[in-house]
């Protein structure tokens, strides 16, 4: 019998992409997990076990900061299920439909805050929200609901729905392009066919759509969970590391970085921030599973 | 110390070769300070250079953010400056202890500054200081001339003529009494809680008996500016709480509010913006004839690589940081910047010199929180932003402030337990 011959191939196709991931994604996560079960005593670094997870999530200071930020971050991605992605899906069916004029114009225009920097979107939307110099509170005036402003950045109850919303505003665009390029696919004979059947419109889109992108929605969700469970940047550039009023916006990437790196006269803490590192990996880890298991399992596959 | 002797023969050797000019030393210095580089390289360094031939002098400044990262790697490399510009306190402290300072405390230039502007560059116990203590901040009130006229208020002295002014401002209704915002968080602990604080506190005298363990933040002493600060917020502009710090710059310098809660680095900045007169006060005092306290805090210090090869040339130059002659140079080209040698150094920027005045009439002191207090977790100063805001907003009473901050203190720090 002859030999099954070594397909080097195989492994010389592969390792630039599996060298490149290596160094850069995988020797650094589990560095950093690694990292958390040191601590630093006296200059030296020592082995600590599972103390500073202990610390994290049993002492009253450190656990009130974490299951505070676990909460604000869960709020987050609570806005951007209820909001972005419904709106998102509702402008891709609107975009799709076959009648409407300039849709390229309002997809491009819809999409381009997605391409935005975080510090620009968090710096205009403050200059926006600015009770002294920004224009909502002349806008609201102007149809007479100035009333209804408030400085809501500054405010502990709406700072963190208003940051939400702002995230929403910049990011409803890749629901929407997602969607749309599912709704896209949809062949036409399908939908003939309903009509034929007495099927238009609105239930059109209710009966055999939306079952057709369900999918899509489960894959824009799991998105959406990694990147607020991962988000920083837009809370760091519109209220800094120390995520006020009142930590009131703190979410875990914000308390990893402060602890991390130390923020004015607190000094960095490799291995807590390591530790809250690694709790972060373990929620969206669990978050990705309970997905991929229990939902993306179950669902319902069309062949079209 | 063989070799060092076999360098001095080899270099010795070398410099008959090469004649006269081969013995320029250069020393490099690390800062952060890069809004400075002009400042250094036109002024302060041909001044030094002029009286001390045979030094050369290169200044290399990163940007502030990085500063601390850049120049522990450069240190850990051993390719960091002579010279090292120092922050104060703990960022500091680290550095000595790991040995990448060198002691200071035999230099004479050492003399010619106070205990409280050493201490930001010193062991605990005090016994070794590593940098020299080069510019410190003043915290006070910046006020618009212009509006003091128009609406007939005098400047005041204590804290009832203090609030009196500020009523004036808000019945005449064309200037915001007084620009400040608390979204950013620090104006509220830096310009409020330690601006006015040292009034209650008696200065160090409250400072050093809190990092001894012999008062606490519940007294009367650490929670009173909470309830002062919570009188502010009726005299703040509509929507405060979202209003920045550049904000507040902005409110002032345009001239719609009258009384800005200061640190005197912002005078450069003021008086290129402003088109109005400035004056300053200092914080009001809570009965008339109390003693003053303020704000004096250090800021800017310079020491030497204990790694370096030229010790005896960076000595020399830092003895020259300490002497009446740079403080002087330095105090006039960054007003709010002041010099901190105990000898006065003539100004000629006029509210510089106003504010630096009161170091004649009051007694200094430094920031509450930045001397030890701020070395544990959770993080004293960081903790005292927050309350400071949640004071003027009134979402908490001074008290329960009091007690948190002091629950979270004792949570680390011995003495206090």
């Amino acid at each position: 019998m002859q030999r099954a011959r070594i397909r080097w191939h195989i492994a010389v196709f592969l390792a630039p992409a599996v060298l490149v991931y290596t160094t850069v994604m995988i020797f650094p996560l589990f560095n950093t997990l690694r990292l958390a079960l040191y601590s630093k005593v006296d200059q030296e670094r020592v082995y600590v076990g599972l103390e500073n997870f202990r610390t994290l999530f049993f002492d009253p200071i450190w656990s009130e900061q974490f299951w505070n930020a676990l909460g604000n971050n869960f709020w987050f991605f609570v806005v951007h299920m209820l909001v972005q992605n419904p709106i998102g899906v509702a402008l891709a069916a609107i975009l799709s439909h076959p009648r409407l004029r300039f849709a390229a114009l309002y997809r491009s225009a819809i999409f381009i805050p997605t391409i935005l920097s975080f510090v620009i979107v968090g710096f205009a939307w403050k200059l926006i929200l600015s009770p002294i110099w920004g224009i909502a509170p002349s806008m609201l005036d102007f149809v007479g609901l100035k009333s209804l402003f408030a400085p809501w950045l500054g405010k502990e109850e709406y700072a963190l729905t208003t940051l939400a919303l702002i995230s929403v505003w910049q990011f409803v665009g890749i629901p929407m392009m997602l969607i749309y390029a599912a709704l896209l696919t949809i062949p036409e004979e399908i939908l003939e066919a309903g009509e034929v059947d007495g099927i238009t419109g609105f239930s059109a889109f209710w009966k055999i759509k939306l079952p057709l992108i369900l999918p899509s929605i489960g894959i824009i969700s799991i998105l959406t969970f990694v990147g607020n469970f991962n988000a920083f940047d837009l809370i760091y550039a519109a209220q800094g590391a120390l995520a006020g009023p009142d930590y009131s916006t703190d979410i875990l990437g914000t308390f990893m970085y402060r602890t991390f790196f130390g923020f004015q006269l607190q000094l960095g803490d490799p291995h807590m921030g390591s530790a809250i590192a690694g709790g972060m990996f373990a929620i969206i880890l669990i978050g990705v599973c309970i997905y991929l298991f229990g939902i993306q399992t179950r669902m319902r596959r069309y062949q079209m | 110390m063989k070799r060092n002797i076999l360098k001095l023969a080899l270099l010795s050797t070398a410099l008959t070769a090469t004649g006269a000019m081969a013995q320029d030393v250069t020393l490099t210095i690390e800062s952060w300070r890069n809004d400075d580089l002009v400042l250094w390289q036109e002024k302060i360094i041909p001044a030094f250079e002029a009286e001390n031939p045979g030094i050369k002098v290169k200044f290399t400044p990163s940007a502030p953010a990085e500063y601390n990262a850049v120049l522990n790697s450069k240190l850990d490399a051993g390719s960091a400056g002579d010279i090292i510009t120092c922050r104060p306190f703990d960022a500091s402290l680290a550095l000595f202890e790991a040995g990448h300072l060198a002691d200071l405390d035999d230099m004479d230039a050492m003399n010619n500054f106070s205990d409280v502007a050493k201490s930001a560059w010193q062991t605990d116990d005090g016994s070794a200081t590593f940098c020299v203590p080069m510019a410190s901040v003043i915290h006070g009130f910046i006020y618009n001339k212009d509006a003091f006229a128009e609406v007939g208020v005098e400047v005041p002295n204590t804290e009832a003529e203090f609030f009196a002014a500020l009523d004036k401002f808000k019945e005449d209704g064309n200037y915001i009494p007084m620009a400040m915002g608390t979204n950013d968080q620090w104006e509220a602990a830096t310009m409020g809680y330690n601006n006015i604080g040292p009034n209650y506190w008696k200065g160090e005298e409250g400072r050093r008996a809190l990092i001894a363990g012999e008062q606490k933040l519940t007294d009367e002493a650490w929670t009173a500016p909470y309830a002062t600060l919570a009188k502010w917020s009726a005299y703040l502009g509509d929507g405060y709480e979202a209003q920045t710090y550049p904000d507040s710059q902005n409110l002032f310098t345009l001239g719609r509010a009258a009384i800005y809660p200061a640190g005197s680095w912002e005078i450069a900045g003021f008086n290129a913006q402003a088109d109005f007169e400035m004056g300053a006060f200092k914080p009001p005092v809570r009965n008339a004839g109390d003693t003053c306290y303020i704000s004096d805090h250090t800021d800017i210090g310079i020491g030497m690589n204990a790694a370096t090869e030229n010790a005896e040339a960076a000595k020399t130059f830092l003895a020259w940081v300490g002497s009446p002659e740079f403080a002087s140079i330095f105090g006039n080209a960054l007003p709010g910047f002041f010099p901190l040698s105990k000898e006065p150094v003539e100004l000629s920027d006029p509210l510089a010199k106003e504010i630096v005045g009161w170091r004649g009439e009051c007694e200094s002191t430094i920031r509450s929180t930045y001397q030890i207090l701020s070395r544990g977790t959770p993080n004293l100063e960081n903790e005292t932003w927050g309350a400071s805001v949640a004071a003027i907003k009134g979402t908490a009473t001074p008290e329960e402030l009091g007690a948190d901050l002091q629950k979270g203190l004792a949570s680390w720090y011995e003495p206090q337990q």
